[in-house]
Order: C-alpha cells, then sequence, then structure tokens
C-alpha cells in the first residue's frame, strides 16, 4: 500500500488555477521531488499536503486515512509531518537545542529519553557543540542544519521540504543536498521535496515529478527523466536539448537531413507521423570528415555556426548542410573546431527520446 | 499505529461528505470567526458607533429625538461662532508655516551637514515632544505674560520700557507656543526623509556647477517634499484639535477657536447636539487632510520612498555651522529648555514671580500634591492607571486584529483594520462628545466613570497600536508559526511560544507610544471626565484657571518626568530611536 496518495487533487484561487488535477503516489521511505519553473503549483502542492491550504477538488490520503479533501481537513498539526522551510523558519527566541526539542516535547517523551534523541539529532547534523548558541549566531548553513534536525528529530510520517536550499549560495547548497540525500539514507523518511532546480532534485531524488502550470507532467527516476523525457516541456526543463521532428510513416524514421532505422530508436515501434525527438547535447558526437566512419551511426556533414568555450566542454551551434534546423552539441575540450568549419554529425538513436 | 488511529478519528467527521460540508466549514473556521466577531464587535463599539450617534444627535432635537436642522441653525447661527471656525483656520495655518520654519532647517542640519552638537540638537527637540502642549502654554504665560513675564521683566529692566516685548496672549502668541510643541513633527518626518536621500544626489547637482544653497532648495528638499508636506498637515491638524493650550491663552485674550467653542456647548446648559453639529467641520477637514497627507506621502518616485541609500557624505559647513548650531539652539530654547527651566523654577517656588533665590526656594508644591491633597494623588493614580489600562487594551485589540489581517485568517479582515485606524481621522475633542452622545446616557451611563476613560483613550490610539503591531507581525515570517504547527503544536502554541516571544519588545514600545499620550491626554478627557476620574491634565487644567501655578508647575513637572522616565525606559531596552524615528 502506498505511504502517501494525492488524488485528483486540485487548488483554484478565484478564478485562477493553482493546482490543476495531481495524481501521484508515494511508497513507504520515498523520496520524491516536485520540480518544476516558479508558479507551477509545487510550493502550493506541498501546502496542501502539509495542510496548510485546503484542496478545492480532490484528496490527500496518508495509509489509507483522508487527511484533506474538500469537505474537511486534519489540522497540520495533527498529521505528524514535518517540514522544512524556505526561510529555515528556525526560532530566533530558543537556542538550538531547544528548537530540536521542540516537537519531541509536544510528542511528551520522557526527560532522558528526549536528551538522547536531542543529542543523537544534533550529532547526525554536527551541530552538537553549537546546541547552546541561538540561531541568529548562525550562518545560514548551519541554521538549515538546525531545520534538518528539528524536522527529522520526531520521526515524522512525512517529511515535507519546501525549498530548503534555496537561500544558500551555490557551494553550501551542493554540500546541504548530499546532506540531505546522506539523512535520507540514514532514516528513510518518505519525503517531499519541493524545488526548481533540477540539479538538486537529481542529487536527492528516488523520482522526480515535474510539474508544469499545475499539473504533473511526467514522474521517473532522474535518470529515466532525464534520458526519456516524454514531454517537451520535461525535455526542455531537465538540462538542456535539441528538438527535432521526424516522419514515422515508414520502416525509416525521416529527419530533415538524415534517416536512422525505426528498430535503432528506443520505444518508436508504435510511433506513427510527425514526432518531435529529444536529442540532447552530449550524445551528439563531431567527427573530422577525414576520419574513417565505417560501421557509426547515423550522420550528417555539418557546418559550425557558433561555438563557446565553457571550460570543461565546448558548446557548438551546428547547421546541418542543406537543412535549416540548427543544433547544440556538447564536445570534449580538446575536440576544437573553428566558426565555419565543415564535420560530421553523429547521432547516436539509442540516446534520442520521442516526446508526447 | 496508535498516534495514526486518533488522528484517524479526528480526521472521519470531515469525510462524511458533501451534504454538512458548509456547516462543516463553519465549525472548522470557527475560533477564527469568533475572533473575527469579536474584534468586528469591539470596534463597532470604540469608534463606529460614537460616530454614528454623534451624526445622529447633530440632526435631532434632544427630547423629542425628531430629525432637526435647528442644531446646526443655532450652532452656526452667531457671528462669534464663525469667527472661532476662522480663528481654528488661522491658527492651523500659522502653526503649519511656523512649525516648517522651526523644523525643516534643523532636520536638513542634522540629516545632511557636519553641523556640531547633533545629539545636544535631538536631546532638545525630544524635550520639546515629550511636553505636553497646555504645559508649554503655561510656561510661556510665565514667560510671556504681558506684565509678569520673566522675558517682559528682563527687557524691562534692561531697557527700561514701561511694558514688556511680547504678549503670550494674542493670535500670534498661541501660534508661537503650539508652533514650539508641534515642530518635532515636521522635524522627524523630513528627517527620516531626507536620510534616505543619497549623496549621489546631490553630487550630480553639484558636479553641474550648482552650489550648496542651490543644491539643497533645489534638489535635496524638493526630493523629500511629501514628507514636509506631512508634517505640515499633521502639525496643521494638532493645531486645530487641540484643546488645552487655546483655552489657557485665547480665552483670556478673548477670542475664540473652534475646540474652546465646542466646550462652551457643554458649560451650563449643555448643549451636546449643537456640540455635534459644530464638530462635523472639524471631523471632515480631518478626514480631507489625512487624505491629501496619505496621497502625497504615498507617492513613488521620490528618494524618500526607495529606502536604499547609497554612501552618505555630511556636507561641510565651514564657518557658517555656528550660525545654524545658534538657530538650532534658539529654536530648541523656545521650545523646550526655557519653558522647562521656568516649569521647574515655579514647582520649587513659594512663589514663581519672586525668582530663583534661597528664600524664595521650597518642596511644599511637591508635598502638597503628593501627601496633603488627595484629589493630587487620586488625579496621579488615575493618570496612570486609565493610560496603563488603555494602553493594554489597545495593544491587545490591535494584536489580535493584526494577527487576523496579516496572517489572513478570515476574510473581512480588511474591514477591522480599516475601523481599527480610522479614529486617526478623528480629533480627541470630536472623540469625546461621540462617546458622550453613544454612552452617556441610560442604559450604559458611562459619564463620569474609569471605564468610560479608558474606552475612549483606547479608541484614540488605537491607530498608533496597530500601526506599531501590524508593522511587527508584518516582520515575522509566518513559516516561523507554520513550522510549530507541523510539529504538531496548534496555532495557540504557535502564537504563545514563537509569536508573542518574537513581539515582545515591538509589543512593549507600542504599549509605551499609546501610553505616553494617553497619560497626558487633555482633549478627550476634559469633556468625559466626571468628579471621581479625575486625572492630571484634567487637574493641571483646573489648577490653571485658579491661577495656581506652582503647585501646577509641580504637578507638570511629575507628568513630564514620568513620561521621560518611561521614554527612557524604551529607548535602553528597545532602541534608541524608537519614538522619535515613527511619524505619527
Amino acid at each position: 500500500m502506498s505511504k502517501l496518495v494525492l488524488r485528483g487533487l486540485e487548488k483554484l484561487y478565484g478564478a485562477s488555477v493553482a493546482v490543476a488535477g495531481v495524481d501521484l503516489a508515494l511508497d513507504e521511505g520515498e523520496f520524491v521531488s516536485l520540480l518544476g519553473p516558479s508558479g507551477c503549483g509545487k510550493t502550493t502542492t506541498l501546502r496542501m499536503i502539509a495542510g496548510f491550504v485546503d484542496p478545492t477538488a480532490g484528496s490527500i490520503e496518508m495509509d489509507g486515512m483522508v487527511l484533506s479533501s474538500p469537505s474537511g481537513s486534519v489540522p497540520p498539526e495533527r498529521r505528524r509531518m514535518s517540514m522544512i522551510f524556505q526561510s529555515y523558519a528556525v526560532w530566533p527566541n530558543m537556542t538550538v537545542e531547544e528548537n530540536v526539542a521542540f516537537g519531541l516535547k509536544l510528542l511528551r517523551i520522557p526527560a532522558a529519553e528526549l536528551r538522547r534523541r536531542v543529542d543523537e539529532m544534533l550529532d547526525v547534523v554536527q551541530m552538537r557543540h553549537l546546541s547552546q548558541r541561538y540561531p541568529a549566531e548562525l550562518s545560514g548553513g548551519q541554521q538549515q542544519r538546525v531545520a534538518l534536525a528539528r524536522a527529522i528529530a520526531i520521526k515524522p510520517a512525512v517529511l515535507l521540504l519546501d525549498e530548503p536550499l534555496s537561500n544558500l549560495d551555490a557551494s553550501l547548497r551542493e554540500e546541504m543536498r548530499i546532506e540531505i540525500r546522506r539523512l535520507h539514507e540514514e532514516f528513510h523518511l518518505t519525503t517531499v521535496h519541493v524545488t526548481h532546480d533540477q540539479a538538486e532534485a537529481m542529487a536527492t531524488s528516488d523520482r522526480i515529478a515535474v510539474m508544469n502550470a499545475g499539473r504533473i507532467e511526467q514522474v521517473d527516476a532522474p535518470h529515466a527523466l532525464y534520458t526519456n523525457p516524454r514531454t517537451r516541456f520535461v525535455a526542455g526543463f531537465v538540462g538542456r536539448t535539441n528538438l527535432i521532428e521526424g516522419d514515422c510513416s515508414g520502416t525509416e524514421v525521416v529527419f530533415e537531413r538524415v534517416r536512422m532505422p525505426r528498430s535503432a530508436l528506443p520505444n518508436a515501434s508504435s510511433l506513427a507521423g510527425k514526432v518531435t525527438f529529444s536529442i540532447r547535447p552530449q550524445s551528439l558526437r563531431l567527427w573530422r570528415r577525414e576520419a574513417g566512419l565505417a560501421g557509426r551511426g547515423p550522420r550528417v556533414e555539418i557546418q559550425v555556426t557558433a561555438r563557446t568555450y565553457l571550460g570543461d566542454h565546448w558548446d557548438y551551434l551546428v547547421l546541418p548542410l542543406g537543412g535549416s534546423t540548427k543544433l547544440r552539441v556538447a564536445s570534449p575540450p580538446l575536440e576544437v573546431y573553428a566558426v565555419g568549419e565543415s564535420a560530421v554529425l553523429e547521432f547516436d538513436p539509442g540516446q534520442m527520446a520521442p516526446l508526447a | 499505529m496508535k498516534r495514526f488511529a486518533v488522528w484517524g478519528a479526528l480526521a472521519a467527521p470531515a469525510m462524511a461528505g458533501a451534504p454538512d460540508s458548509i456547516w462543516r466549514r463553519l465549525l472548522r473556521l470557527e475560533p477564527a470567526m469568533l475572533l473575527w466577531l469579536f474584534a468586528m464587535g469591539v470596534l463597532l463599539a470604540l469608534v463606529a458607533n460614537p460616530m454614528f450617534r454623534l451624526a445622529v444627535a447633530s440632526f435631532e432635537e434632544p427630547e423629542t429625538g425628531r430629525w432637526t436642522l435647528a442644531n446646526y441653525i443655532a450652532a452656526y447661527g452667531s457671528a462669534r461662532q464663525l469667527q472661532a471656525l476662522w480663528n481654528s483656520l488661522e491658527l492651523g495655518i500659522g502653526v503649519a508655516l511656523l512649525s516648517g520654519v522651526f523644523g525643516i532647517p534643523i532636520a536638513w542640519a542634522i540629516s545632511r551637514t557636519d553641523m556640531p552638537a547633533k545629539p545636544l540638537v535631538r536631546l532638545l527637540i525630544f524635550g520639546a515632544f515629550i511636553t505636553p502642549p497646555y504645559l508649554g502654554a503655561i510656561s510661556w504665560i510665565l514667560l510671556a505674560g504681558p506684565n509678569s513675564g520673566w522675558l517682559n521683566l528682563t527687557w524691562m529692566t534692561l531697557s527700561g520700557a514701561d511694558h514688556g516685548l511680547f504678549n503670550v496672549y494674542s493670535m500670534s502668541g498661541l501660534v508661537a507656543v503650539v508652533a514650539f510643541s508641534s515642530f518635532p513633527y515636521v522635524f522627524v518626518l523630513t528627517e527620516s526623509a531626507l536620510d534616505l536621500v543619497p549623496s549621489e544626489m546631490e553630487d550630480a547637482a553639484s558636479i553641474l556647477g550648482a552650489g550648496v544653497l542651490h543644491t539643497t532648495l533645489r534638489v535635496t528638499l524638493p526630493l523629500v517634499l511629501p514628507a514636509i508636506l506631512g508634517g505640515l498637515v499633521v502639525c496643521f491638524l494638532e493645531a486645530i484639535a487641540l484643546f488645552g493650550a487655546p483655552a489657557m491663552i485665547a480665552l483670556p485674550a478673548n477670542f475664540q477657536v473652534a475646540s474652546t467653542q465646542l466646550w462652551q456647548f457643554f458649560e451650563f446648559p449643555v448643549r451636546a447636539e449643537q456640540a455635534a453639529a459644530y464638530a462635523m467641520p472639524l471631523l471632515l477637514i480631518t478626514v480631507l487632510m489625512i487624505w491629501l497627507q496619505r496621497s502625497l506621502t504615498g507617492r513613488r518616485g521620490y528618494a524618500a520612498v526607495t529606502g536604499k541609500s547609497g554612501e552618505r557624505r555630511p556636507i561641510r559647513l565651514g564657518a557658517w555651522r555656528w550660525p545654524m548650531l545658534g538657530y538650532a539652539l534658539l529654536v530648541c530654547s523656545l521650545s523646550a529648555l526655557l519653558p522647562l527651566l521656568v516649569l521647574l523654577q515655579a514647582a520649587f517656588s513659594r512663589a514663581w514671580g519672586r525668582g530663583l533665590s534661597v528664600g524664595n526656594l521650597t518642596l511644599q508644591n511637591f508635598r502638597y500634591i503628593l501627601f496633603e491633597e488627595a484629589q493630587a494623588r487620586e488625579a496621579i493614580l488615575h493618570t496612570f492607571a486609565y493610560a496603563g489600562a488603555s494602553a493594554l487594551a489597545a495593544i491587545g485589540l490591535a494584536f489580535v486584529i493584526a494577527y487576523l489581517v496579516r496572517r489572513r485568517l478570515v476574510p473581512g479582515a480588511g474591514l477591522l483594520a480599516f475601523l481599527c485606524m480610522s479614529p486617526i481621522v478623528i480629533p480627541g475633542i470630536v472623540l469625546a462628545i461621540g462617546f458622550y452622545a453613544a454612552y452617556s446616557a441610560p442604559p450604559l451611563a458611562l459619564y463620569g466613570t474609569s471605564l468610560m476613560m479608558i474606552l475612549a483613550f483606547t479608541t484614540r490610539f488605537l491607530p498608533v497600536g496597530y500601526a506599531s503591531a501590524s508593522a511587527g507581525m508584518q516582520s515575522i515570517h509566518p513559516e516561523m508559526e507554520e513550522a510549530v504547527r507541523s510539529l504538531g503544536g496548534g496555532r495557540l502554541l504557535a502564537i504563545r511560544r514563537v509569536l508573542v516571544p518574537l513581539l515582545k519588545k515591538n509589543l512593549a514600545g507600542a504599549w509605551i507610544l499609546v501610553f505616553i499620550p494617553a497619560a497626558r491626554e487633555l482633549s478627550t478627557a476634559i469633556f468625559l471626565v466626571g468628579p471621581n476620574t479625575r486625572v492630571i491634565s484634567v487637574m493641571l487644567f483646573d489648577l490653571s484657571e485658579e491661577g495656581n501655578f506652582e503647585v501646577l508647575a509641580a504637578l507638570g513637572a511629575i507628568l513630564v518626568a514620568t513620561s521621560i522616565l518611561i521614554a527612557t525606559i524604551g529607548f535602553r531596552v528597545i532602541g534608541r530611536d524608537f519614538m522619535l524615528r515613527r511619524g505619527p
């Protein structure tokens, strides 16, 4: 049985639609990220799960019992969830230790046990040496560790993370997302994580639900999401990509300047008519024209129209000779081509994803 | 699983289905709804009903309750009464202009230049701010009374003239006295706006060849014009609503202003319905001016409201520093130093006119007030009890309403905020007449009770409390409370353990901001006071009519000293600028 189920969840604010029918089921101990641009409804969805917002339609169930529905909701304090907020919301009038102990006291945990669990949590987030400090004396990263410890200490049925790293600077953010994943592996809490940062979602999640305009476009493991985006939006939002259109009427899929056998493409057996494919820049490869290319994949002659050197790779913009759609190619730093130079572009059909 | 079962059971009724869902929702909203209803009820009683009763009373025959225009005809029927309205207008405009002359240069000097002794000037302006206008009036009677005032005596001694230079008992005297107590508003508003103008604004003008004076007049001051005008409007409104100072100065000088004329309607036989009719222009002009001020200061595009200050360097005045300081000290002496000195002199004198001599020194005035005269002791007790209680009530109510509004707990909370802020457009005198009209008659018959005084003070200073509580509430992220709830604590626990501790200083500051003006409030009190509810301000007024200036000065000194003490505690606990920074 699923731990947490969202069924046809909707939220309207007057006439504007914040969440337009979200279905999602989380297994016990699963870490799922809601990923999407701002205004896609991910935070509203999370706040509905937390109980701060009541749905207009649909329901939220935990362990088979309804928590939220248009006819009534269990208030946040009785859901046995806990939440980490964008602003950390670490109470400045309490010490680190008091912050962490707060939820445990509400559970009426005996004093000795409470002490033990607070210390244990502070050890886990490496904050024990600062337990008597007040939040104003802590850095942003340390405050977020306190927020994590405070939320996890009560062993919540579901842990909710609302863009917890968005206020941290880049290097700290990277450190903290590893921390969040480590804590998940230690405690196996069922977790819903809201973020607009795909790297953050990928690093932390078992599955990612990509949201757009109030709906979930695709739910998949990070790897599957990247290699097999199913919609134009997902392909574009998760990583960079090229979109090209192919004709799937015959046994070959015919693109503007190149064709490849249908059997070489994944999930292509049932495709018909015009289909858009997503091709990651990393799956494309440039070759010198004089290189022996026998036995390689489908290819096309191109001309380099622009290039940017980004340190860890070259970002080339290339145009197939006689074609009209420019493609983006990511090449290793040593594969240098000048603007205007001609080359051969090789496709890897196995990494091309047809979009709905 | 036991825990799950508990909240599963709680969740169950919520799933009962569609037919009773509206009923369920009402039940679910109940605590917030109840609070809303409670706050609404209190505000209707405190704000809406008195104003409604005031309007009704102005159109009613007192005996029969029939609609009539007779009250208006009686109220505006004589030239004398129309002249009083005109005098009020003259007073208001005069005070506003004079306050600008006092306040703007000093604000500029303190904010933008290297004038020396800034802390001293600030302190003296605070002294002018904390001295109630009616005490200022008393001091100036002692200083500039036609024959006996200190300044006139000094002049006569020095020049050998047989009559003095100044006569405080005149319109110009009244304008000056009121301006001395209200120019701090112009100063505070102008200075805090100037503090936000980055030096780059002035540099841009100087690099084009403009001198300091030119830059100041053409760039700097126009940038803060909305703040200046806002300050002038506040001074104007202060002046026309004031009761004490005009009653002490205008009546002996044999002219009336609107507030003293209103007072006449309450002399025997009481004609409250005529007073109500006569109060209308005062109310309307205040509504209009506040609206004007809001639209002035609410305008965008001025540096004063961008809030981003770049680098700021003081303008070097060179030798002009000293004349500038001289001017500032002159204004401060006239508004704070001299009045307070002369007040202290009188307080410690057997007879104030006998001057500073050992034989004239005495503590008898204080002994009389504190130990011999039961009425004075009672008045002191009442003053602080009423001010404390109404500050508490105003802050409590403001806190509840600010919480409902800021956390969007109920639809229609905006109406609460509106009602809560609306006493700002009601002059104290008008509010008092409204309270009289609404609650003096049976069945409540609150006239002359402590409750009446406390309720009126609470209403009068509710906007101060609300502005403060609302700003504090806004500064605290709702997630602070949501964190409590997500961990299993209810809303009340979140308020008790997080919100209130975080707002402690803010609430204490708001309490002081209400307490100090409530402790010195005269214009509301004078209309609602009864024999058993006398407060210091009313007693001071009575003493001034008796001409007992020594005891009066001692009692006034106690009031000022207490105000300063509480404000100082506020500065210590809450931070230096908590009173002077805030615009009224």
